[in-house]
């Protein structure tokens, strides 16, 4: 499960048998265990440096940019430094993006997750028939591009589709249902396009997860009286915490950072209502006038509240009871 | 026959999920194959159009040139990126020491960088060195990502040094331990990597989207993205320029699903 080890304390101690050996030998082969520790430099040192100069140095790279203004290229120091911040808490549309966002987050992240772990629980039951099939059904719709989807259910949905084509059928609507130009109808197929998205993905994790436990302790919740669903809740959940932990938070990190679903099922409308806060960054910064500047302030609000979900995250995730 | 009942809800719902979750798969191949008229009257029958709609999607958009992109990225981000990551997450694993512990736990922290942060520096960095709408702008980012990193040295920690000592004592050098006896038994472990860093690579919209400036060298993400765009959709050709969009990184999904699943259940153990 060391997976689960993320940042910041990602590194775990590895089982040292070379170590062992090289102290043994200290002596004879200091020079081999030198030139050793420098191969083992060599083998890192391009993907470190790519990592550095593709991620940190460009992140450094904002931060100075979210201090400046001007259009295009013509660029200069703010004044104050961090009026472009200051202008992020009077911009309407900004605000509107982070609620939407939020919306997205709170809504389909739990209902993902617990839909996620009830289905791996089904599959992981051994007696379940035909378990190949129902697991890559349900794992199928991770295959497909976030684009292709995403048009895909902008079909369905569509006022002439489908979707409405079924409703009227059952009789539970009269007339067809404007899915995509109404804030709230808009909103709920981004919802649901999410979650026929990634619940197929944590589901995999946590059965994954499920498989490396020991089956003594369902056993034993058996043998003292439990039924399912205290076993579920009493042992499984428990033993799952850092699995849990895992996917709470690469999901919360992705809704934040979603785009493609607001560009292509809705365009972030109706006026706005819709839009994703990267999708207001992408406008802003090569749509109409950029404006990097004041984009770059947004991209680190982004940064900002990816940083905290994840530590309040990793505090509730931790507690020990 | 109690017991049996008790079963039955578990089995719906398996039912309704994997149902829900292959129809819409279902209506974009299905949907492909059929008129504008047809998708929208919830035809659910595959009809005789395809080849009509195929006529009239090539007539209107360069697919072959945004699926040869696609593919050259595609294919060059996943060999780089299996290359790269895996040699590193050998080094950090195989030669580990206080310092290179420290630095991946370093790089770690990059996956918490979200892309929106980096993304306006990295469109100037490489405008700087005149390398927008180049392919070798829209793979370098992609090349190096901890998650794969962390993969490989996770892998590599289940790898036996016995091995390693005994290919040492037979004279082999580091870089042929690692190619010739590591590479070859970590197979499902690269098949994983593979599938993942494909995926991403062949999916990827939003850097290529900023990137390549030019639609003339556009992916397939950006041009059903532009069809979606157009006044007047075209039901029929735009779910089938969605399939074909699809298919190739579905089929590298599908092909390597069993050492995928091998893969990434080796890796959390």
């Amino acid at each position: 499960m060391s997976l689960t080890t993320i940042a910041p304390d990602g590194t775990s101690p590895s089982p040292g048998t070379t170590d062992a050996r090289a102290s043994r030998r200290a002596e004879r082969r200091f020079g081999i265990a030198q030139r050793r520790n420098l191969t083992g430099w060599v083998f890192l040192i391009p993907a470190a440096l790519l990592i550095a100069v593709m991620n940190f140095w460009p992140m450094f790279q904002a931060f100075l940019l979210s201090m400046q203004t001007g259009r295009g290229t013509r660029l200069k120091w703010a004044d104050p430094l961090w009026y472009n911040y200051q202008r992020l808490f009077s911009d309407e549309i900004f605000k509107l993006t982070v609620q939407n966002t939020f919306i997205y987050l709170i809504i389909q992240v739990p209902i993902m997750l617990v839909v996620a772990m009830v289905l791996a629980n089904l599959l992981n039951d051994p007696r379940l028939k035909f378990k190949g099939l129902w697991r890559t059904a349900i794992f199928l719709p991770c295959a497909v591009g976030l684009v292709s989807y995403s048009l895909v259910f902008r079909t369905m949905f569509a006022t002439d589709g489908i979707v409405n084509d079924t409703l009227q059928a059952i009789g539970l609507v009269d007339s067809p249902v404007n899915w995509l130009g109404q804030p709230n109808t808009a909103r709920f197929v981004i919802i649901v396009g999410l979650l026929w998205r990634w619940t197929g993905y944590n589901m995999v994790f946590y059965l994954a997860a499920l498989q490396n436990l020991d089956r003594s302790t369902f056993e034993a919740a058996r043998i003292d009286g439990a039924g399912p669903f205290k076993t579920f809740w009493y042992v499984t959940v428990p033993q799952l915490r850092p699995m849990i932990l895992l996917t709470a938070i690469m999901s919360t990190n992705g809704t934040i950072q979603l785009f493609d679903e607001s560009w292509n099922l809705t365009q972030g409308g109706p006026a706005y209502s819709t839009m994703t806060m990267s999708h207001y960054l992408y406008e802003l910064s090569f749509q109409k006038n950029p404006n990097f500047g004041y984009a770059a302030a947004l991209s680190y609000a982004i940064l900002i509240m990816v940083a905290v979900l994840a530590a309040i995250q990793m505090k509730v995730g931790d507690k020990r009871d | 026959m109690t017991r049996r009942l008790r079963r039955v809800p578990g089995y719906l719902f398996l039912s309704v999920a994997a149902l829900a979750s292959v129809f819409p798969l279902y209506f974009m191949v299905v949907s492909a194959t059929n008129t504008s008229q047809d998708v929208l009257a919830s035809r659910l029958l595959p009809g005789a159009n395809l080849v009509a709609n195929f006529t009239a999607l090539v007539a209107s958009q360069d697919v072959a040139s945004a699926m040869w992109y696609s593919a050259v990225n595609a294919v060059a981000t996943t060999v780089l990126a299996l290359v790269v990551c895996s040699i590193a997450g050998y080094g950090f694993e195989v030669f580990h020491s206080r310092g290179k512990d420290n630095l991946m736990g370093v790089l770690l922290l990059a996956m918490m960088i979200p892309f929106a942060a980096t993304m306006i520096p990295l469109f100037q960095m490489f405008a700087t060195f005149k390398l927008v709408n180049s392919t070798f702008a829209v793979i370098l980012p992609a090349i190096a990502t901890p998650f794969l990193v962390l993969l490989f040295r996770q892998a590599s920690r289940g790898f036996p040094h016995e091995i390693i000592e005994a290919a040492r004592i037979d004279g082999l050098s580091e870089l042929s331990i690692f190619g010739r006896i590591f590479l070859p038994t970590m197979r499902s472990t690269y098949a994983a990597a593979a599938v993942i860093t494909f995926m991403a690579a062949w999916n990827n919209f939003l850097w290529p989207k900023v990137i390549l400036v030019n639609n003339a060298y556009q992916t397939m993400p950006m041009l059903i993205s532009n069809i979606r765009a157009g006044y007047v959709t075209d039901y029929g050709v735009l779910m089938l320029a969605v399939l074909l969009a699809s298919l190739p990184a579905m089929l590298v999904f599908l092909i390597l699903q069993r050492s995928f699943a091998e893969g990434i259940t080796g890796a959390i153990k």
